[in-house]
């Protein structure tokens, strides 16, 4: 897993609630392997016409944040089914952070295990900075891990400033290790056979 | 003395094997279920050279991937669907897990065959790589949906990371009108407290409208928590719950059976536990709902009509409702009666169970739809059941089709799709863009409205149908 310190990127404003995983990847591209990639398929619906022509006003499309590695978006991202897929994209996509007010809990947990760093603001923040974003397209943002903040935008003076963002900090740890957590879990064999054979004794007929 | 608990804390302590002072948290899984999109997860397992911790706690059956025209892998025409329910087979049998496969009776959706199975039981902590794991919670347990990667985890440790959730009671006092079904009351709900209303939490569902309701009617609410943000729903074990588990292949028996009840007796949160969260509705005023959006938040009455954006109080959500008309191709102020229906859906791990069916064919009887509609059983035993009660034949001489069990239309993954612009009345779960196919317009609702709807070939209040006046 690449680990996550520190990015300074443009940054594209989502300015729609509730992106659910079926619009980041809809549901017919999931039999693909991981390995056969998924950032073409990022917002395959919301970002192609049906023959495939990519539309113009869709955010992602504008070549000023043809590199954007941020999205700010709105309440309740990437909410819907547990598919990874939805993170793989992004990530596939060039994506490393989305800045939302909420997050569908599912999604949330997923992007920790792709080095890929979900950060909830107030929705007053977000609101600033999507405007100000849009205001200053191609405008830079810096995220950094270590001391938990998101700074910006920067090199523009409009609506900028520095948000601290809270984050678990074992998850945090593992971001900045770049580490998976199924190596960290079975550090603690011991524990959980001690735990099981406690379970299997109080509850026998499961 | 010790602190009140609730349930959710009960069955959280019960399977934390050790907590690091950060917070973050090692569970033990006590039933883990896969389906026909795991395959990415045991490859990860495969990859790093490891095997399942616990293959008899383990139990697979393939749902989204597989034919509702018939039960069998040859029934699937596309190479890429059948590999990946012959992908599940062949993994179950590689890692000696439980598999319920396509040709076996026990086959169906992952959420339908996990309680009917007895698998599903009071007080255990379950994981399945789907959002909607919620669905077990309606037994007593503690279950919720994880993603590829936690999948390979649980594979491989029987256990999993996770930080504290907050804790939501929501309680429905009094006794639900006739026409009203649970699906309705989880719609209101959510329609309540909004798609992120329940993000970072775990909802405990009380209330006397829940203590009366049947298991499956618990299924289907609990089932339905992801769509309010949950990260679980729950409803705690009573006499209605031991009454559905006695006698199944998995529940215990004998001697076990009296010791598990000891234990599920303890579960209920006790009177004086406190919530971080409070939203109370009362029965009486749950109407039968529809969608009419994008959101499953998006839900009103049958007599209501399509909400004006001009009237929404913030700019996002307005901008956010016009997408969503536009979208769905209504009108604001639109009555929601006078919708007309393409295709009626009734099934998914929402509602697929017997008493679903017995609800829809109560209304198809003697009728005839006026659009294309299928039926998709939740598992080969919900179709036998069916079979043996006449209820296919109730569906087929209304002129519904009668299929095979699995997720089918509410997720499409297997061919079952609503064609570009095409309205669907639907009892799945998600409304989402492109849900059910590629411009799909899908409308929500419980399975008596779903067989209303396809009768009249719009959206019909159940409750006038049934009375001759609709």
């Amino acid at each position: 897993m690449e680990k996550f310190d520190r990015l300074e990127s443009g940054a594209a404003p989502l300015s729609m609630a509730n992106v659910d995983t079926d619009q980041i990847i809809p549901a017919r591209f999931l039999w693909r392997a991981r390995s056969d990639g998924y950032g073409e398929l990022l917002f395959n619906d919301l970002r192609a016409n049906d023959d495939g022509v990519p539309k113009p006003d869709f955010v992602l499309n504008k070549p000023v944040y043809k590199d954007a590695r941020i999205i700010v978006g709105d309440r309740n991202f990437g909410c819907g089914s547990s598919r990874e897929h939805a993170v793989w994209a992004l990530v596939d996509a060039g994506i490393r952070v989305v800045i939302a007010p909420s997050f569908g809990d599912i999604f949330f947990n997923n992007s920790f295990k792709n080095g890929f760093l979900p950060i909830v603001l107030s929705p007053e923040r977000c609101a600033e900075l999507r405007a100000a974003l849009e205001r200053n397209p191609g405008a830079r943002l810096i995220v950094d891990l270590e001391a938990q903040t998101v700074t910006g935008p920067v090199g523009v003076n409009d609506g900028g400033g520095s948000d601290h963002f809270d984050i678990d900090p074992f998850r945090k740890q593992m971001l900045l290790l770049g580490m998976d957590d199924v190596s960290f879990t079975l550090n603690h064999k011991d524990s959980i056979a001690a735990f099981e054979a406690r379970f299997a004794k109080e509850f026998p007929w499961i | 003395m010790t602190k009140a608990q609730t349930l959710f804390d009960k069955i959280w302590a019960r399977h934390t094997i050790l907590e690091r002072p950060d917070g973050a948290t090692l569970l033990h899984v006590a039933r883990h279920l896969v389906h026909d999109g795991s395959r990415a997860s045991f490859g990860a397992l495969k990859d790093r050279g490891l095997e399942v911790r616990h293959p008899e706690r383990t139990f697979a059956t393939p749902d989204h991937y597989v034919s509702t025209l018939g039960n069998k892998l040859t029934a699937i025409s596309e190479p890429y669907r059948r590999e990946m329910v012959g992908a599940l087979a062949d993994n179950a049998r590689e890692h000696g897990i439980m598999l319920f496969g396509l040709g076996d009776r026990r086959q169906g959706i992952v959420h339908v065959i996990g309680p009917e199975q007895g698998i599903t039981q009071p007080g255990l902590l379950m994981v399945c790589g789907d959002s909607h794991t919620a669905t077990h919670g309606a037994l007593g347990a503690l279950a919720f949906g994880i993603g590829s990667s936690e999948v390979s985890h649980v594979l491989a440790t029987q256990a999993l990371w996770q930080s504290r959730p907050g804790s939501m009671r929501v309680s429905v006092d009094g006794t639900l009108s006739i026409g009203v079904t649970p699906k309705d009351v989880i719609l209101a709900i959510i329609a309540r407290i909004g798609a992120a209303g329940g993000t970072g939490h775990v909802i405990e569902y009380a209330g006397s409208a829940f203590r009366s309701m049947s298991v499956e009617g618990r299924l289907t609410v609990c089932n339905m928590s992801i769509e309010a943000g949950a990260r679980a729903g729950m409803v705690a074990p009573d006499d209605i719950t031991y009454a559905y588990l006695a006698g199944r292949p998995y529940a215990p028996k004998g001697a076990s059976w009296d010791q598990a009840l000891a234990f599920w007796s303890t579960l209920p949160s006790d009177p004086d536990a406190a919530f971080d969260k409070e939203v109370t509705l009362n029965a009486k005023d749950i109407a039968p709902m529809v969608t009419w959006g994008t959101s499953p938040e998006d839900a009103v009455p049958i007599i209501g009509t399509v909400p004006d954006p001009d009237k929404a109080t913030d700019t996002e959500r307005r901008a956010g409702m016009r997408r969503a008309l536009s979208y769905m191709g209504l009108t604001p102020g639109q009555r929601i009666d006078a919708i007309t229906v393409d295709r009626v859906f009734i099934g998914s791990c929402t509602n697929s169970r017997i008493e679903d069916l017995r609800e829809a064919a109560r209304v198809a009887q003697g009728r005839k739809t006026s659009v294309p509609a299928i039926v998709v059983p939740g598992s080969g035993l919900v179709k036998a059941q069916a079979e043996a009660e006449g209820l296919d034949r109730i569906f087929c001489e209304a002129g519904f089709e009668w299929r095979e069990p699995g997720c089918s239309m509410c997720v499409g993954m297997n061919g079952d799709l609503v064609a570009p612009g095409e309205r669907c009345a639907s009892t799945s779960n998600r409304n989402f863009m492109g849900r059910q196919g590629k411009g799909a317009r899908t409308h929500l609702l419980s399975p008596a409205m779903a067989a209303a709807a396809a009768v009249t070939g719009r959206m019909t209040d159940v409750r006038r149908l049934m009375a001759g006046e609709a």
